[in-house]
């Protein structure tokens, strides 16, 4: 045995006798708080086994390892697996079934409603892509994979227009002046009952200005020199700064997830924190 | 004798004055209450009645004028509820909760049999105004209005915006393709992150290590993942050109059926049917972190060489480049979604900015399918900066129509 596989064979002893221990002592804690006992084993055993599966998730910071692989296809076996099972009672026997056949809907007892012979299409539309399975029959599945990717290309070109390149052009719609008083109040009164306007009005020219050479960047079919290079310099800085305010953002996002697992493994399995 | 007169008329007086004025007090006080207490309030008058304008059925604008004691009068009225029934003595179910110093209301129920508040279409439907006090025994109806009936529209007014515009871009949309097939060049500017691809793919072949495609975790609906396709296209017909490998993990099944096919497609235009394997693209899960965890996982076994982030993706973009530093590969990520581009702007060698995902179509493809679409989205850009100096232009002067019009609501 070289010297690798038996460090990995210490380390994994390491590993199971650590989770043995923390196993009883939850187990004790939970007996303790009045829990009953094959309840507080079994809670104390899933309490054990999350902590276990985070540290292994963490585990993948230092270097890829068994435990990290064991956690990653735990996680993908299972969502995958449960996904499916989602899939198959929301979408074929809580949706369709019910609309077509009252025999079905009895066998997975689930209310039977008026019989609908358009959902027919999307059965018709799921078995020829199905037909991919088949090695003669798999140009049918085509078929499907048009329809789909088709119809809500179309969709989405009303959707995509109305909501995003409309409501971006009334959005837009803003005074460049907005009940301008000059520039004396700003400098001698700088509350913001007094600089309001002048502060809107700076705005809304910030809003004009990163609107337009936003715009003026994202110009695919004109060479970007001269004043369209100059304008379309502008427009990567103010994407810039959008981008960087939008880091530390969501950053901080993230952290606030971090900080809700080290929770879980310092409250809820180590007990350290109340 | 004339003062003790006097002093006891005066007494007397006094008490008479003192007893009827107490007496006009508690009389008033009592009439007060009385008022409160029992008399209706003044009903809300004018009540109309029409179906909803520019909708698809199922929903009646009701509109009415407050109550007399509603802000004057006795004072009393606090608000109003709608009730309606199907027949003018019928029963009547309330429609609203409180309307609080309002005149309008939009009834408004589901449109599908079957589910709570089903309104259908050409019933009548007969209204009352109820106006109501502190005391729920004291209110007051208005008249019954009716019949009304509700039904929808075959077109939405308040959308014409929406209309004009998809018009006019897809007749731009059609002029610059039939100019590109015409044999007219349409230029399209330099994509640094699309041409790096071509690199990229030649470091993989020499390193002898495979190109990771990661199709995001959007639906085969998403404009981003259609986009994405053709990118893939591309990839994947000068992988089989170099005989490099190429590993395409798949958030979605649909996504992955169509990935399958598309690189089938590249394989044999690169006349290298032989060389493509179903296995090369692969359903990982439906799960965001799970799908995560097994790309990482491939990352950091496979090595491969270069990766290659294009669609749409969420929280799970900066995992994905940060492991893809870690294992030193090439990263080249492109999205449309906007919160998520800085993670890749950090964390990756080039990155593709919101619509130059779409324009990398166009500048690979080279097909005037794509190149005059292109070009008719500058066009709708330049519109769009158009009438943003003309809404400016307009606001100033105190004009609000144009701002209305491009106002879509319902």
């Amino acid at each position: 045995m070289d010297r690798s596989r038996r460090i990995s064979l210490i380390i994994f002893a390491g590993i199971i006798i650590l989770f043995i221990l923390s196993w009883i002592i939850k187990s004790t804690t939970l007996l303790n708080v009045g829990t009953e006992s094959l309840l507080s084993i079994r809670d104390a055993f899933f309490i054990t086994f999350a902590a276990f599966l985070t540290l292994a998730i963490f585990s993948f910071l230092y270097k890829d390892n068994p435990y990290y692989k064991f956690a990653e296809h735990l996680f993908v076996g299972v969502s995958a697996a449960y996904w499916m099972c989602v899939g198959f009672w929301s979408t074929f026997v809580g949706n369709f079934i019910p609309k077509v056949s009252t025999t079905l809907s009895n066998f997975f007892e689930v209310p039977p409603k008026e019989f609908d012979i358009f959902y027919f299409i999307p059965l018709i539309l799921g078995l020829m892509l199905l037909m991919r399975l088949s090695p003669k029959g798999g140009w049918l599945s085509r078929w499907s994979l048009a329809f789909i990717v088709g119809t809500t290309a179309g969709l989405n070109l009303i959707r995509y227009l109305r909501t995003d390149f409309i409501t971006q052009v009334s959005n837009t719609f803003i005074p460049l002046l907005v009940d301008w008083n000059g520039i004396g109040p700003f400098f001698s009164d700088f509350s913001l009952s007094a600089s309001g306007q002048f502060v809107m009005t700076l705005g809304n020219w910030v809003i004009f200005i990163g609107v337009f050479s936003g715009l003026i960047y994202f110009f695919f079919s004109k060479e970007h020199k001269g004043f369209f290079g100059h304008a379309s310099r502008v427009g990567i800085w103010v994407l810039m700064i959008t981008f960087g305010a939008s880091f530390g953002y969501t950053v901080m996002g993230r952290v606030s997830l971090l900080v809700g697992r080290l929770t879980f493994l310092f409250k809820d399995w180590l007990g350290l924190i109340s | 004798m004339r003062l003790k007169l006097l002093f006891l008329s005066c007494l007397l007086l006094i008490f008479i004055c003192t007893s009827a004025f107490t007496q006009d007090e508690a009389v008033v006080a009592d009439s007060l209450e009385t008022t409160a207490e029992t008399i209706s309030p003044a009903p809300a008058t004018s009540l109309t009645a029409i179906d909803k304008p520019d909708d698809h059925g199922h929903g009646i604008d009701l509109s009415w004028e407050l109550s007399a004691d509603d802000g004057g009068g006795l004072m009393s009225v606090m608000g109003y509820m709608i009730y309606r029934a199907t027949s003018p003595d019928g029963s009547y179910e309330a429609r609203s909760g409180l309307l609080l110093n309002v005149t309008a209301y939009s009834d408004v129920g589901a449109m599908n049999e079957g589910e709570n508040d089903y309104m259908p279409d050409y019933t009548d439907y007969y209204y009352k105004v109820r106006a109501l006090t502190t005391d729920s025994a004291v209110f007051a109806d208005s008249e019954i209005l009716g019949p009304v009936q509700s039904f929808g529209q075959w077109f939405n007014w308040k959308r014409l915006s929406v209309l004009l515009l998809v018009a006019g871009f897809l007749f731009l949309t059609v002029y610059f393709i039939q100019k590109a097939k015409g044999g007219a060049k349409l230029f399209v500017r330099r994509l640094a992150g699309i041409e790096a691809v071509d690199e990229a793919i030649g470091r993989a072949t020499e390193m002898g290590k495979p190109i990771l495609y990661v199709l995001g975790l959007g639906t085969a609906a998403d404009i981003a993942t259609i986009a994405s396709y053709t990118i893939l296209s591309r990839v994947a017909k000068k992988v089989a050109e170099y005989q490099t490998g190429l590993i395409v993990p798949c958030y979605d099944p649909i996504v992955m059926a169509i990935a399958q096919e598309t690189v089938k497609t590249s394989y044999m235009n690169a006349g290298r049917a032989d060389a493509y394997n179903e296995d090369m693209v692969y359903f990982v899960t439906n799960q965001q972190f799970a799908y995560v965890a097994g790309v990482n996982g491939v990352m950091l076994r496979d090595r491969p060489a270069t990766n290659i982030y294009m669609g749409k993706f969420y929280a799970e973009s900066l995992i994905l480049a940060e492991t893809g530093v870690a294992a030193g590969s090439i990263q080249i990520a492109g999205t449309d979604e906007i919160s998520q581009i800085p993670f890749f702007v950090v964390a990756c060698d080039y990155t593709l900015i919101g619509e130059e995902l779409y324009a990398a179509s166009a500048y690979l493809g080279k097909e005037p399918l794509l190149l005059g679409s292109l070009k008719a989205q500058d066009y709708a850009k330049a519109c769009l900066i158009f009438l943003a100096i003309i809404g400016f232009i307009t606001l100033m002067f105190g004009y609000h129509g144009i701002v209305d019009f491009f106002h879509v609501a319902g």
